[in-house]
């Protein structure tokens, strides 16, 4: 049906963001397609790398492994021409359930969140629930705005101040 | 699979790194975050917090005092008592810890999106080929 308009930008649906509690983070977005279109794009490590780093960010996905299954594992390799060494992140599917549910683990900090995204089909759009929660409020309060990279040296900072104020 | 955020922490890094001095001194202490986390509650007075967190008027009135000086909690006399609330900063630092996770989430679903669409009109393509 050629004469079918569809998916026009003019249909852009809003991302809404919001943090749920001191632990949790709240991200939503419905996408104008059946559930299983959108769950390919989250499930299939080729289709995954094509969208999950913003352009904005000057970031490279190096490589992306993903065993999409529960008990299953992943290992995303990024670059950045600002970092000497690539950073990886990887952790493990604690549930796939396809077309409704992915859950996995953040391992490669002690602060990582637990993310879970659940999938709902309605009248052929489909709602993107991202939610992470994190041991800590300070783990959420730094996602984003603090980094590895960054730490050491506000720690730094820190300690010469207590010192200072002892 | 957290976010990658080399560029954005660069730029926020520079921007923030005042503020940061000034907030992870005042963070650093468990009472002084107890009161924050009171204090977005509801406001209080130092009397209030003084009881609640077991402490003198005086250790109190320090903490918040460290607290109103990295601009985090602003307070207010009225009478003979001082009432304490969250300050500017936090509820700024706040509304940009939301923007800076808005922009990326949003920048992030648009290529979703396109990528979604795209593999929409690829499955109608394959359809139509098939009923040939």
């Amino acid at each position: 049906m050629p004469n079918v308009k569809e998916g026009s930008p003019a249909t852009t649906n809003r991302t809404t963001v919001e943090r749920k509690s001191d632990l949790e983070m709240l991200v939503t977005r419905t996408f104008n397609a059946p559930v299983h279109i959108v769950f390919e794009a989250w499930s299939k490590p080729e289709l995954f790398k094509q969208w999950w780093v913003p352009k904005s960010v000057g970031m490279t996905m190096v490589s992306c492994e993903m065993d999409i299954r529960t008990g299953g594992t992943y290992r995303i390799v990024f670059s950045h021409p600002d970092f000497d060494q690539p950073m990886t992140f990887f952790g493990t599917y604690t549930e796939v359930t396809p077309n409704k549910r992915l859950a996995w683990t953040n391992e490669e900090s002690e602060q990582g969140a637990v993310t879970t995204v659940t999938f709902e089909e309605k009248a052929g759009k489909t709602l993107v629930t991202f939610h992470e929660r994190y041991p800590t409020k300070e783990a959420l309060d730094e996602a984003l705005a603090g980094s590895a990279e960054g730490l050491p040296e506000q720690f730094a900072q820190l300690d010469e101040l207590l010192a200072g104020s002892a | 699979m957290q976010i990658p955020r080399a560029r954005l922490t660069v730029n926020h890094m520079v921007h923030y790194q005042a503020r940061l001095d000034a907030t992870f001194a005042a963070l650093a202490d468990v009472t002084r975050r107890g009161v924050l986390e009171q204090l977005t509650r509801s406001d209080a007075s130092i009397t209030d917090l003084a009881q609640r967190f077991d402490m003198t008027l005086t250790g109190m009135k320090k903490h918040v005092s460290v607290l109103e000086q990295a601009g985090l909690v602003a307070t207010e006399k009225i009478g003979r008592v001082r009432t304490c609330k969250l300050g500017q900063r936090r509820l700024e630092e706040e509304a940009a810890w939301i923007e800076r996770h808005r922009q990326l989430w949003s920048a992030r679903f648009d290529a979703l999106d396109e990528l979604v669409e795209h593999l929409k009109s690829k499955e109608k393509a394959d359809a139509k080929r098939k009923r040939r």
